[in-house]
């Protein structure tokens, strides 16, 4: 331990931030929010090819000759552009909790 | 197909080659320090960055690859579209953010922020060169084939002059130039693609219903040609395929490499937005190119050009917008295989020169000058190993190739990434053993898989029977990494808590000594 590299002449004390009860709640709703969403995307990309290989559910017409597989797959990119705004939306959130964090902690909190 | 080059063709070919070399010019001026080769500096705006991202996305495989096999398959082809786009919130949501708030320059530098160790910095640059090397050949094998078609000359000068280009743009401009050159490219090639699917809309009397409707009879697998089952009949290959696709995306090297040239982590979302929307806009139309060049060449025309279908794109410009469109969608093609040749070779080049050379070997005890020095070493290497490589790999099919890479990516380095960010009890035994569970594996898999073994002679190297029917072998080698880097988590005793508690705080505030002021 104790190769910090990076500082030169001021010591962060990565404890003391980590032992916040602010810090620990934002990286508890930041990691929920970012897995659920990942959980979410990912579940409904997969279903695509097992709907696809193993029914013939999306092979059906939805609107004249397209076909719902069609369909499916414009909403995945909807939620690819959806997703990413709501991802940039909610992680400038969570940039002023950190900056919120790290001013209290120049101001002495967290340590023990 | 044209004999030899009309003087509209080589008009827009060295338009391109001179305007990339102009940029190269300038760039040079403005590279003195090793950050300026590697990272541009950290100074290209959200615009720019997104752009670059866009460039280096649409590679050769996604325009001429995906247009074909679109073609060729109709929505079968088109699952590649779907699979790239996605994987791009898999990078978002899971890996970007901390990766860039870690980091520095390259994969490695972010997991031995936690773990500093040569060994597994050493074996993150392996994985790196790895990828580097199997996505380049895939490049320069389809780049070669490419320009022999467009300009009749042999294969080996046609690879000799990507060689040359790429190596150039990287070695005097290092990001800088490879960065302008790929927003260049970005622009032209949206700017084609968009002209392409306008005229092929205009045909269909800019109807949807009526492009789908025409399409249900137009090529001979009648209305299957709009539903999935064309190509991929096997449904574990399939979803193994587009597992792939999806989580191998996170961890290419030469995407990752784009979190670090913007200054900030709000610059680096802007340019996110701005690469989601070029990117998925340019996917949607990949469905015009295809369907436009299965209606208007002909199925049987674009395989007598390339039996993989890689001539669609510029054989329906040429169908539609003559000449003129035909040689202008070939430079375009040719300037996207330059530039994302020119980022795999500066990502190739970040392992070898930074990780090896000046972090393992010298230490990290090297002068900015040295640095700079090694990291233009690092890149003739890496451009002279793909060349010799790509010159002997001439038969091999690149759609194999690329699928190889991604199977890498997913396999090697996506559950290092996650366990470095995500699990506290994670150690420097696991990250090593996750890393090369998940090398070997995906190596050891595509070696018995259907790609290489086949028992008619002539449809894959060797002739023989494959032990998996995979093609590709994600679904098996992803969960092998992660399995492989818990295992030698467990093995060892070692932990460090506080060490994690430091990477935690610093992935999730991006805090540094700058942002301290006592």
């Amino acid at each position: 331990m104790g190769n910090n590299k990076a500082s030169k002449s001021v010591v962060i004390d990565y404890d003391a931030i980590a032992n916040q009860e602010s810090f620990k709640a934002l990286v508890r709703r930041k990691n929920s929010f970012l897995w659920l969403m990942t959980a979410i995307f990912l579940a409904a990309y997969m279903l695509l090819p097992i709907l696809t290989s193993y029914t013939k559910i999306l092979h059906q017409k939805a609107f004249g000759e397209i076909t719902w597989v069609w369909v499916y797959s414009a909403g995945l990119f909807i939620m690819t552009w959806a997703l990413c705004h709501l991802y940039v939306a909610k992680a400038n959130s969570f940039d002023k909790e950190a900056k919120a964090i790290i001013a209290e902690y120049e101001n002495g909190g967290g340590r023990r | 197909m044209n004999n030899g080059m009309s003087l509209t063709a080589i008009f827009f070919f060295v338009s391109i080659v001179g305007l990339t070399l102009v940029i190269t010019w300038w760039a040079s001026k403005r590279t003195s320090s090793a950050s300026d080769f590697y990272t541009a500096g950290g100074g290209l705006t959200g615009w720019q960055n997104g752009l670059a991202i866009a460039g280096d996305y649409l590679s050769a495989a996604s325009f001429l690859g995906i247009a074909g096999a679109v073609a060729l398959f109709g929505f079968d082809g088109f699952f590649f579209s779907i699979g790239y786009l996605v994987a791009y919130l898999v990078v978002l949501y899971i890996v970007a953010e901390p990766l860039r708030n870690l980091g520095k320059f390259t994969l490695a530098d972010m997991i031995t922020a936690r773990f500093d160790s040569a060994k597994v910095r050493g074996t993150a640059a392996l994985s790196t060169i790895t990828i580097v090397l199997f996505y380049m050949i895939a490049q320069l094998v389809g780049a070669g084939a490419l320009i022999q078609l467009l300009l009749g000359i042999d294969y080996w000068i046609a690879v000799l002059i990507v060689g040359f280009m790429m190596t150039t743009y990287v070695l005097f401009g290092g990001m800088t130039a490879t960065s302008w050159v790929q927003i260049i490219k970005a622009c032209l090639l949206m700017l084609g693609t968009v002209i392409i699917s306008f005229l092929v809309l205009k045909e269909f009397g800019f109807s949807i219903a009526t492009m789908f409707k025409e399409m249900g009879t137009a090529t001979d697998s009648g209305a299957a040609y709009l539903n999935p089952g064309l190509k991929y009949t096997n449904g574990i290959d399939t979803i193994s395929m587009l597992i792939a696709l999806v989580l191998g995306t996170a961890g290419l090297p030469h995407i990752l490499m784009r979190f670090f040239t913007v200054k900030d982590a709000k610059t680096a979302r802007s340019s996110v937005i701005w690469a989601t929307w070029i990117v998925g806009i340019f996917y949607i139309l990949t469905i015009f190119l295809g369907f436009g060049a299965a209606k208007f060449v002909g199925k049987e025309d674009i395989i007598a050009a390339n039996a993989a279908g890689n001539m669609a794109a510029p054989l329906l410009a040429e169908a539609l917008g003559g000449d003129i469109l035909f040689s202008f969608v070939c430079a375009v093609a040719f300037a996207t295989i330059l530039a994302v040749v020119a980022g795999l070779v500066l990502s190739g080049a970040s392992a070898l020169s930074h990780d090896i050379y000046g972090q393992i070997i010298k230490k990290g005890k090297i002068t900015e000058k040295e640095q700079v020095l090694a990291a233009r070493i690092g890149s003739i290497t890496i451009a002279v190993i793909s060349i010799l490589l790509a010159l002997g790999a001439q038969t091999l099919n690149v759609a194999f190739l690329v699928s190889l890479a991604f199977c890498i990516a997913g396999s090697a380095n996506l559950p290092v990434i996650i366990y470095t960010i995500y699990w506290k009890r994670f150690n420097t035994a696991g990250a090593i053993t996750a890393m090369l569970t998940g090398l070997i594996s995906a190596l050891a898999l595509v070696a018995v898989s259907p790609n290489i073994w086949n028992p008619v002679e002539g449809k894959a190297i060797f002739v023989g029977d494959p032990l998996i029917m995979l093609t590709n072998p994600a679904i098996i080698s992803v969960p092998l990494g992660f399995l492989g880097g818990f295992i030698g988590t467990m093995l060892s005793k070692e932990t460090d808590d506080k060490k994690y508690r430091e990477v935690d705080v610093k992935a999730n505030t991006g805090i540094s000594v700058q942002d301290v002021s006592h």
